[in-house]
């Protein structure tokens, strides 16, 4: 593994462990209470009255907004992953295991979901149900099931094909137990890799969602949401704007970086082919 | 073979998109009717508006002529305004479609000539420097970029109007008013398909043809300009269908960002005002949209890459 290839993993590791320990501690402190609203620290700057990153225009603590905005976020990426995995994986396992209409059928149909992008599939489940957190997460947990599906099952076929799971058919085995004995283990370093990625975009679905106001409602705070409000006084206080976003960069950086350098690091194969 | 085969998956396709369309939809929980026609309608006025809109037949009996009327251009009546779905969406489009395409146009821009420098620069300190911005464009968020450029070309400079569209009476100024949202778009698309281009070219720099090429004489650059940037091309031609997808969903939100009365627009004024056939219509227009793109890539590739159909 390059040096270069370590410098990722070890920056996208920190990032990742930085949000995590933010979010942790948020639960139990934040300098300000978030919620707090104050009509006299309307709008401060930087480092005024103890607030580090200054306040917004109700007078809340921008620091202690940010800080509960990464529960926020780290949730949502974790069930929208957990239903795309919990969907995908099988799907793509019993596209691979069958073949034959099985397999054109499971791919057609990721196919069709694939071109409904997390924004419409929010927006179709908001007008049909109510907006919110728990509608976000399974929009976007659904749109990434055919990315999930897709890379199983592409993963999972050169598996099929190998000695031991010949042997594995001789003995008498399922498919499914040798699915789930044999060839989920193979294949868990480039799901470990895609879950990672798939986090990194969730995580920005859920910012785009709540932007719209159809994502976290209030009174969650929401980096998405902290955006929204900054929108109006982008004249006045821009940099109103400037510390979520960099919250969501930092976080879906971070996230990225550690993919590319898992990918590395559990498959050094594809490093050479890279390079 | 090739052709008639991806068509009828292309069909296939649309058919269960606009079944899940319908069937998200028709779970709505409330009465479009009685939403129509407000809460001080008489039950009987409710049931009337029911049988005229056809809401009181069975779903499949709906959604096959919801279908049939989507196939002829008729997408239905808005339940908020009354007026028709169809012209509304037709003209929304003119103002999504060109924000998407100058997205994409300016994402080549960007990407093809970085993606280039960095594979030429393969491993250098120019390919250091683009692999790295690329990884930050593809950690921002698209509407956050809006915000920026908002903030730095339109409140501070007033180069550009910070929301709005003046209408296609003068081009110059609605082509004003959506360079920065399609930049906003390009910004993040840009970093991805720079990643593509430079895997390409990388890919294609390995090729037979080329170390033939090079030893006829030709310099690095001149072989990859005279044989190699077209057969680099090709995958990417792939990826920039698929992105095609996410920019059109990047409009809804950046759409928003500027205050642009596009689709997105559109479909989220549906969502405040619970207009079911608006945005009924609205999302199956856009994944109608997104698949017909995806189809013309797919044979568009297969004519540029014979061996596609071959395989």
């Amino acid at each position: 593994m390059s040096r270069w290839r370590r410098f990722n993993l070890i920056v996208g590791a920190c990032l990742v462990l930085l949000v995590m320990l933010t979010a942790l501690v948020s639960f139990v402190w934040t300098p300000f209470d978030p919620a707090r609203v104050s009509s006299t620290e309307r709008l401060l700057g930087v480092g005024v009255n103890g607030h580090v990153l200054g306040t917004d225009q109700f007078g809340r603590d921008l620091l202690s907004q940010i800080m509960v905005g990464s529960q926020t976020a780290l949730f949502v990426g974790l069930l929208a992953v957990g239903i795309s995995v919990a969907v995908g994986i099988p799907l793509g396992g019993v596209a691979a295991a069958r073949r034959g209409w099985t397999e054109d059928a499971v791919m057609r149909i990721s196919d069709v979901i694939y071109a409904f992008p997390p924004v419409l599939l929010a927006i179709l489940l908001v007008a049909a149900v109510s907006p919110g957190i728990t509608t976000a997460m399974i929009a976007i947990g659904i749109a990434y099931v055919p990315i999930v599906a897709r890379v199983t099952r592409g993963a999972a076929l050169s598996v099929f094909e190998l000695d031991f799971v010949s042997a594995a058919r001789t003995y008498g085995r399922g498919k499914t137990f040798i699915f789930v004995r044999h060839v989920l283990p193979n294949i868990a370093s480039v799901l470990i890799v895609q879950v990672t990625v798939l986090f990194a975009l969730a995580i920005l679905a859920e910012a785009a969602l709540s932007f719209l106001g159809i994502g976290a409602q209030p009174p969650r705070p929401s980096w998405g949401r902290s955006l929204r409000d900054a929108q109006t006084f982008i004249q006045l206080a821009p940099r109103l704007a400037l510390w979520p976003g960099l919250a969501i960069g930092l976080t879906v950086l971070g996230f990225n970086l550690l993919g590319d350098g898992l990918r590395d690091a559990l498959d050094p194969r594809l490093e050479v082919r890279r390079s | 073979m090739y052709v008639l085969r991806r068509v009828g998956i292309y069909l296939f396709s649309v058919v269960v998109a606009s079944m899940l369309v319908f069937s998200v939809m028709s779970v709505l929980p409330g009465d479009p009717a009685q939403v129509m026609l407000g809460t001080q309608a008489t039950p009987a006025a409710v049931e009337a508006l029911r049988a005229e809109l056809g809401l009181d037949r069975p779903i499949p009996v709906q959604y096959f002529d919801w279908l049939s009327g989507a196939l002829r251009g008729d997408l239905g009546i808005s339940v908020f305004s009354g007026q028709e779905i169809a012209p509304q969406v037709a003209s929304r489009l003119r103002i999504t479609l060109p924000l998407a395409v100058m997205a994409m146009v300016m994402t080549m821009l960007i990407a093809v000539p970085a993606g280039m420098y960095a594979a030429v620069r393969h491993r250098r300190l120019g390919d250091t420097v683009v692999t790295t911005i690329s990884q930050i464009g593809l950690a921002i968020p698209a509407f956050w970029a809006g915000l920026l450029l908002i903030s730095t070309f339109a409140v501070n400079r007033g180069w550009f109007p910070a929301s709005g569209f003046p209408g296609w009476g003068s081009v110059g100024q609605a082509l004003r008013a959506l360079f920065l949202p399609a930049l906003s778009l390009a910004v993040v698309q840009g970093a991805i398909i720079t990643r593509y281009v430079r895997s390409a070219v990388l890919a294609t720099m390995r090729e037979d043809y080329i170390r033939t090429a090079r030893s006829k004489g030709l310099s690095r650059s001149a072989a990859l300009w005279k044989h190699g940037f077209r057969n680099a091309l090709i995958p990417v031609l792939t990826i920039l269908g698929l992105q095609f997808a996410a920019l059109l969903a990047g409009t809804v939100v950046i759409e928003s960002v500027f205050v642009l009365p596009g689709l997105g627009s559109m479909l989220l004024q549906g969502i405040t005002r619970r207009d079911l056939f608006l945005v009924q219509g609205g999302a199956f227009v856009i994944v109608a949209f997104i698949l017909t793109v995806n189809l013309l890539v797919d044979l568009a590739y297969r004519f540029i890459d014979p061996r596609v159909a071959r395989r």
